[in-house]
């Protein structure tokens, strides 16, 4: 066994431990969705399974405990409750951290691995008094209980295994005999692909199974059988109508369930069925039935075929899966693509070949898109993080004594990959503090006539180029008077600073503040909000809080949809170039020298009689060298008022690769990073936001 | 007399800012350009020159001249950039350097370099790692992380004039 494969293992073992989470979450809300516990049991079947194939002997025993438990949920002898779940949380806690401990060489704490199996039995004998499951001591063949009756279900099984199947160790033969002892069972065996004796090679598997069987078991319980080579056969289990075999008059006729099966085209079965005069030609003499009618149910039945086959093609072919850091290494070259690009335009732009000219725009259009999708490559639902939050959410309410509901909203909201994983500790942070100091004790919560139940509301949505998460609770709100005294106390404002409630709420993100009179385990020590605001800040993100007393606080999180790259407006002052957020601009007007002089001094310009301030770049930067005649202001929305920034010229739209300036420049206002222009020279790319706060600032000292 | 964490023969860099001669451990060296446009980002100190575009990277460039107190560089033809790469808070960073020209790589015996004096140079002595002797003349071997760390650097963040609060 290769390291290879047991990284493989580890890795699928996470990914299922993580659906197993949000399966269970899920399962609390709705106990009776056998869907549902039909995911927790196959994640854990499989979990076991592996993981005894891959020598995880330890992982092994323990889920299998707990897959006896859900096989006894499956079956109806035990019902979901809450204290199952727990128990159930815990032990998948328990699994994960004997993976990980398999990684650092750890020995498992086996004292809590017998606590959770003694309370899982206890919990699953409450239900189920039958002393069998607990002796068992192999995790093959657990015996199940009979299910009430469903009735039995004819499957047709066509079970075609890859050639090399024999090569992993597997042998097809016991599992058909798995099969015939799940029911009534006919077995046939397609030989066909068999070459001749001197082609073949004794190691390869040629034949293949046609199954049909009738079995009281649900379509897992088949599909069970299998679970260990899906990956290596191609599987198909069709349920036959159970209608079909009760009726006997209905049954299919051969040619039916050869068309069906494949194994014939219809074509092959008229031009036989030609030959000997078919029933449907016979009927038609007869005037009993129309010829229309017959091809009516032909093409029915091709259309069933048909909507199957593509139904399964479908499915094959959803997802693939790719290691994240090929998928980087493609946005890395798709970001220099870019950047040769531009060059390519600017270079064509000024010669005058006009071949060179329809070569460049082709180019530029086809980058455009390879670059769209490239993106889109990176793009990820925030759903999954939302769902891993709704175990914290259970877990802390149930540790602070509070009783708290988790809402979500826009799930589906796709953010670029790296912006998601490191978004969620400033995340979880924001939920601990909004169940830690927002929502109120359940008694507090009565006496303030508000539900005993508090709310936690996530949402997320796109806006512009940005999207918005905010994390909403109705708990006790800010207290801006004491923000502000606790300000006051530790130096960070003056004592008569006048300040918006906005800029008071805003203090909470300074260093070292904390507003919990007493330090909890989860919150309370000042380490905190700072930590996320430097974390968002890392994302050229920014935090918005507002909070109304006794009504609840909403923080929301503006963040840009990617890191890596960005439409932008290229600007010109003096000899340096900047970029412009494009999705930030509005539009560009002139500046006339007369027009600035009649404002003397008054930073305003008249557009379409609207009055906009503006600012100098070159002033603010401090760049030399006199300003043109006529200078261009570029107009921003920010926060619903217009800005103008006045540069000296407007170059135009550019396709801007992020490049970050580094530790070194990582605190400098108003610029957010640099990129790299046609011709070589490096282009700042401004924070307009940041700019401007800066800009305010200076301006009200 | 030997320093302190100086043990094996290891090779130098060196070059001249003003008539001084500096060394720096090659395995901080990642390369030597040319002189070429930089780029100024807005609101720092002077010594940060600002950023140059190193084959599709952007690298911060610092004036070695005025961060030790000298006057600016004039551009020559000898004038060049050394790329290196020091450790910022744990992370490798990759930084440029604009020295008035680089010399020559040399070896030097742990023997041949002494610990700083605390008097006689204009630098911090911290920034000075040793003394290496060659051909009776001094050379200041410089502790190139402590010259370019966070704290030294942070002096970008709080030199912004214009935004000077209360």
């Amino acid at each position: 066994m290769t390291d290879k494969h047991i990284a493989a293992y580890k890795e699928e073992a996470y990914e299922l431990l993580a659906d197993l989470e949000s399966s269970l979450m899920e399962l609390e809300e709705s106990p009776d969705d056998t869907e549902l516990i039909g995911r927790v049991f196959r994640a854990m079947h499989t979990i076991k399974g592996s993981g005894a194939m891959f020598g995880f002997d330890d992982i092994a025993a323990f889920t299998h405990e707990v897959e006896t438990a859900f096989d006894k949920v499956r079956n109806g002898t035990v019902r979901v409750t809450s204290g199952l779940i727990d128990v159930t949380l815990r032990a998948r806690d328990r699994i994960r951290s004997m993976l990980d401990a398999s990684e650092t060489g750890e020995g498992a704490d086996k004292a809590e691995a017998d606590e959770i199996i003694a309370a899982l039995r206890k919990l699953v004998a409450s239900g189920d008094v039958s002393p069998e499951a607990e002796t068992l001591p192999v995790p093959k063949n657990v015996k199940k209980k009979p299910t009430e009756a469903r009735g039995p279900v004819t499957y047709r099984i066509r079970f075609r295994p890859d050639r090399e199947i024999f090569s992993t160790g597997t042998n097809p033969l016991p599992l058909l005999q798995e099969l015939r002892e799940m029911g009534d069972c006919r077995v046939i065996a397609h030989t066909d692909a068999v070459p001749m004796l001197e082609e073949i090679d004794p190691e390869g598997c040629y034949t293949c199974w046609d199954i049909i069987l009738t079995t009281d078991k649900g379509t897992n319980a088949v599909r069970d059988v299998f679970i260990f080579i899906e990956d290596s056969c191609s599987l198909n289990i069709d349920e036959i109508d159970k209608k079909e075999l009760s009726n006997e008059e209905a049954h299919k006729r051969l040619g039916d369930i050869l068309i069906e099966r494949g194994d014939l085209s219809e074509q092959d079965l008229r031009k036989a069925l030609g030959k000997q005069r078919r029933i449907g030609e016979l009927l038609v003499e007869e005037g009993v039935v129309d010829e229309r009618q017959i091809e009516s149910a032909l093409a029915e039945q091709k259309h069933v075929k048909e909507a199957r086959e593509k139904r399964q093609g479908a499915e094959a072919s959803q997802t693939i899966r790719v290691p994240s850091d090929r998928l980087d290494a493609l946005v890395n070259l798709v970001g220099e693509l870019v950047t040769v690009q531009a060059r390519l335009s600017q270079t064509s732009a000024s010669s005058s070949d006009a071949g060179l000219l329809s070569i460049a725009e082709e180019v530029e259009r086809l980058t455009g898109e390879l670059r769209d999708n490239t993106m889109s490559l990176r793009m990820l639902p925030i759903g999954t993080t939302f769902s891993k939050f709704r175990r914290l959410v259970r877990d802390l309410s149930a540790e602070l004594g509070r009783e708290v509901e988790m809402t979500t909203d826009g799930a589906e909201t796709e953010l670029d990959k790296t912006v998601i994983e490191k978004l969620n500790d400033p995340l979880v942070h924001l939920i601990r503090n909004s169940i830690d100091h927002g929502i109120e004790p359940p008694d507090v919560r009565e006496a303030a006539d508000k539900p005993r139940k508090g709310t936690i509301h996530l949402s997320a949505e796109h806006s512009g180029a940005n999207v918005l998460i905010s994390i909403r609770d109705d708990g006790a709100g800010l207290d801006a008077g004491e923000i502000r005294a606790k300000a006051v106390e530790r130096g960070l404002i003056a004592p008569d600073a006048e300040l918006h409630e906005k800029e008071i709420f805003s203090l909470i993100l300074a260093p070292g503040f904390s507003t919990a009179k007493k330090v909890t385990s989860v919150s309370g020590r000042g380490v905190g909000m700072d930590v996320v605001k430097k974390a968002i800040d890392s994302l050229r993100g920014t935090i918005d809080i507002s909070s109304t007393r006794g009504a609840g606080t909403t923080m929301t999180l503006r963040l840009p949809l990617t890191l890596a790259i960005i439409e932008g407006l290229l600007v010109e002052i003096g000899t340096e170039f900047f970029i412009f957020p494009l999705s930030a601009v509005e539009e560009c007007v002139e500046l006339t020298a007369a027009e600035s002089a009649v404002s003397s001094g008054g930073h305003l310009a008249h557009v379409r009689g609207q009055i906009v301030p503006y600012i100098r770049l070159r002033e603010q930067f401090s760049i030399g060298g006199s300003r043109p005649p006529i200078e261009q202001i570029v107009i921003v929305g920010l926060d619903g008022q217009k800005i103008g920034f006045v540069v000296d010229n407007v170059v135009g739209e550019h396709q801007t690769v992020i490049k970050t300036l580094g530790k070194v420049y990582q605190d400098i206002e108003g610029i957010s990073g640099a990129t790299i222009l046609g011709d070589g020279t490096v282009a700042l790319i401004l924070d307009i936001p940041k700019l401007f706060v800066a800009v305010e600032r200076q301006a009200t000292v | 007399m030997s320093v302190a964490g100086i043990f094996e023969t290891t090779q130098y860099l060196t070059f001249k800012l003003e008539d001084e001669v500096f060394a720096l451990d090659i395995s901080k060296v990642r390369e030597v350009l040319d002189f070429t446009t930089v780029t100024k980002v807005p609101r720092t100190p002077d010594f940060m020159r600002g950023v140059i575009n190193l084959r599709g990277s952007v690298v911060p460039v610092v004036d070695m001249r005025l961060k030790f107190g000298m006057e600016a560089t004039e551009k020559t033809v000898n004038t060049c950039i050394i790329i290196t790469e020091i450790s910022l808070d744990g992370e490798t960073t990759v930084l440029g350097a604009l020295a008035d020209s680089v010399q020559e790589v040399i070896d030097l015996e742990p023997d041949q370099i002494e610990p700083p004096p605390r008097i006689g140079t204009r630098l911090k002595t911290e920034f000075i790692k040793g003394m290496g002797k060659r051909d009776d003349r001094f050379l200041m071997i410089l502790d190139i992380d402590t010259v370019f760390s966070a704290d030294e650097l942070s002096l970008v963040q709080g030199t912004e004039p214009v935004l000077t609060q209360t």
